[in-house]
């Protein structure tokens, strides 16, 4: 078992001609995602690895029976193309693409709003259920099968507590990359709210970061509706205020909210241990299983 | 990317907001002539991107020439939070009645963007959300129509702003079209001064642009150089690095912000101080590795330098190579380079690595321990 995504998943790459798009439709193939088709404009008609491609995504979706879509499609076009996956109704939209401007996410937001499609990202890695199927850029060779759900604003950062817990045999039943940005599609909760009603999900991690205040929020969902046991992480201790880190969305603002230690705060109060490195993040775990 | 107020003035005046006539001056006589031909009394505003430029001493009001003269020669140049003053705003002084905040902001947790005023102008906003959160009146936005106007002149009649509602809705339904169309983060007008004739004027211009959409707003990235106030954060730029200085003696080098920020932490946890946060990004080549340790070594409180990598997209053979290729270069190593290679062709990596010239650790808590260790050593 596993959430959103498994072998049945079947996926089209939107941007799948680029550079990024082509060298991680292989990766993905190569995992054993079920990558269907391809869709950029005025490439119709093509193959890449073997899969055709379509210039529009809806006939890539309609012929393929599709059920998500993977965007690959540079910042400046992100937001149509998400515009244009949300119209063909699929269940999952994943955005990789980093630096997709804030107000054209609040247009994209809002549409998501109407649709019952679910959207991982933008600048997120993806999604991966160990042994089945990656949607996105993570190394597939770090996971393992097994029981732990892992939700994280980053990447690499995922890939470090995965690494935490492959040392200990400890797998991973489904490890989401939520994204970095201030606005994203599926946030802590809505993944929190999908690895507590997954049976085979025994245990749960959460690695979070300094901005913003979904940390908190979540921390709150968790005391009052998980009942599976939730191990927390905090990157950004060392943070300045007024500094954005990297991520669009993490930034201590000046007046002090965003910041780690409330963030630790909130999740501690809601029983939620808070590893302070990630081997600790795999201490708590091991022992909650 | 944070505008100075100057620049942000600028913006607001095209659009037609009343902003009080001003120059911008970088020499004590610039001021001066600027402060004549305005005449008095003046405000002069030092341009850095400092929140309570006022308390610290960074605005001054002057009657006369020689209090201008006094003013900006006490301004020009002096360090304000440890940012230089290198340019001053000189401003006709406003005679106003009351101080009004408006400003338009993205809800991250809501997606959409809020519209905010307060009669309580003047003072740090956030401070007023703290004290008292009635005192500001908020509207979301629908990012699809827009702030309609029958919403600003509910908020500016909420916030009990009386005989200048209506024209404090105009200015908010300015600013939000303004934010809109420069793809900003934020902008802020605090104070909005109100006049004993009940004209409103900006007398301060807060404006922030999303940096992911700088691309289509070539005017206004072209203001940056002006707006950077740090030597190695502008070289940052320059080699598209995010890079934020800090003031320990660790230097960091990795991929990922989070494990970044994580390896900051670690640093910390082990009993150093992190020089800086430098994220190589994704699938980073020789020449970024070789640009992040030129970043590294500028820096002149560095003792002590960790790279930490772990391979998604970036493959640890390749970041080897250029961590090989970029010391080699060199007749001497300037400070020790602690390396920790994890993931995609980490193995392949850690054969290549140069160990004369770099120490290899498996895990990150040996290598930030190594890198921490080193830097205690060279302070003692």
């Amino acid at each position: 078992m596993s959430v959103l995504v498994d072998d049945d998943t079947r996926v089209v790459v939107q941007g799948i001609t680029g550079g990024e798009g082509k060298f991680h439709t292989d990766q993905m193939i190569e995992y054993g995602t079920n990558i269907v088709a391809g869709a950029v404009p005025g490439r119709g008609g093509e193959h890449v690895s073997g899969v055709p491609v379509y210039d529009t995504l809806e006939s890539a979706v309609t012929k393929h029976d599709a059920t998500a879509v993977v965007v690959f499609v540079p910042p400046a076009f992100a937001a149509d193309a998400m515009f244009e996956a949300l119209d063909t109704s699929v269940d999952l939209v994943v955005t990789i693409t980093e630096g997709v401007p804030q107000q054209d996410m609040s247009r994209v937001y809002r549409r998501l709003q109407e649709t019952d499609t679910r959207l991982i990202g933008p600048n997120c890695p993806g999604i991966i259920t160990p042994g089945q199927s990656k949607l996105g850029i993570l190394p597939g060779n770090i996971f393992t099968e097994g029981n732990v759900g892992l939700v994280s604003r980053s990447g690499t950062l995922t890939y470090q507590v995965v690494d935490n817990l492959t040392q200990r045999d400890i797998g991973q039943s489904t490890a989401i990359g939520i994204g970095g940005d201030p606005i994203i599609g599926t946030d802590f909760i809505d993944a929190l709210e999908l690895f507590d009603a997954d049976p085979d999900t025994d245990a749960i991690v959460m690695c979070g970061e300094i901005g913003g205040e979904d940390e908190e929020e979540a921390a709150a969902y968790i005391d009052n509706n998980v009942t599976t046991p939730v191990v927390g992480f905090i990157a950004g201790r060392t943070a300045p205020p007024g500094k954005r880190m990297g991520h669009a969305g993490a930034i201590v603002s000046g007046s002090g909210t965003g910041t780690a230690a409330s963030k630790i705060e909130a999740l501690e109060s809601a029983d939620v241990p808070v590893g302070d490195t990630p081997a600790t993040v795999a201490d708590y775990v091991e022992s909650r299983l | 990317m944070k505008l100075h107020e100057h620049q942000a003035k600028g913006v607001f005046a095209d659009t037609g907001i009343p902003t009080p006539s001003s120059q911008l001056a970088s020499s004590v006589e610039e001021a001066v002539d600027a402060a004549d031909a305005i005449g008095y009394p003046v405000a002069i505003k030092a341009q850095v991107h400092v929140g309570g430029r006022g308390k610290a001493g960074g605005i001054k009001l002057a009657e006369n020439e020689d209090e201008a003269r006094s003013a900006a020669s006490d301004i020009l140049g002096m360090d304000l939070k440890g940012l230089h003053v290198e340019d001053v705003l000189v401003e006709e002084a406003v005679d106003f009645t009351d101080e009004i905040y408006v400003g338009v902001t993205m809800d991250r947790g809501a997606g959409k963007p809020v519209v905010m005023v307060s009669a309580r102008g003047g003072v740090d906003i956030e401070e007023v959300a703290a004290e008292d959160p009635d005192a500001i009146v908020r509207e979301h936005v629908d990012p699809a129509f827009g702030l309609h106007p029958y919403q600003a002149r509910r908020v500016a009649f909420e916030a009990g702003l009386g005989a200048v509602a209506t024209d404090v809705a105009r200015v908010l339904s300015t600013l939000y079209e303004l934010w809109e169309d420069n793809d900003a983060t934020e902008v802020e007008i605090n104070p909005l001064m109100v006049t004993a004739d009940e004209d409103v004027v900006a007398a301060d211009a807060v404006m922030n642009v999303d940096d992911d959409a700088l691309f289509r707003h070539p005017e206004i990235a072209e203001m940056e150089s002006e707006a950077a106030d740090d030597d190695l954060e502008q070289k940052a730029n320059e080699y598209d690095f995010d890079y934020v200085r800090l003031d320990g003696n660790v230097g960091i080098i990795g991929n990922g912000a989070g494990l970044v920020m994580t390896t900051l932490d670690i640093v910390d946890y082990y009993g150093g101080a992190p020089a800086n946060f430098l994220d190589i990004g994704g699938g980073a080549k020789a020449e970024r590795v070789t640009n992040a340790l030129d970043m590294v070594f500028s820096d002149e409180n560095v003792e002590s330098v960790v790279f930490n990598i772990f391979g998604g997209i970036t493959r640890g053979d390749e970041v080897a190579a250029g961590i090989n290729e970029a010391l080699e270069q060199l007749d001497e190593i300037p400070k020790p380079v602690t390396v920790r290679l994890a993931g995609t062709n980490a193995e392949e990596g850690q054969e290549i690595l140069n160990t004369d010239l770099v120490s290899v650790e498996e895990t990150l808590e040996a290598a930030v321990q190594h890198a921490v260790e080193n830097a205690q050593e060279a302070d003692r």
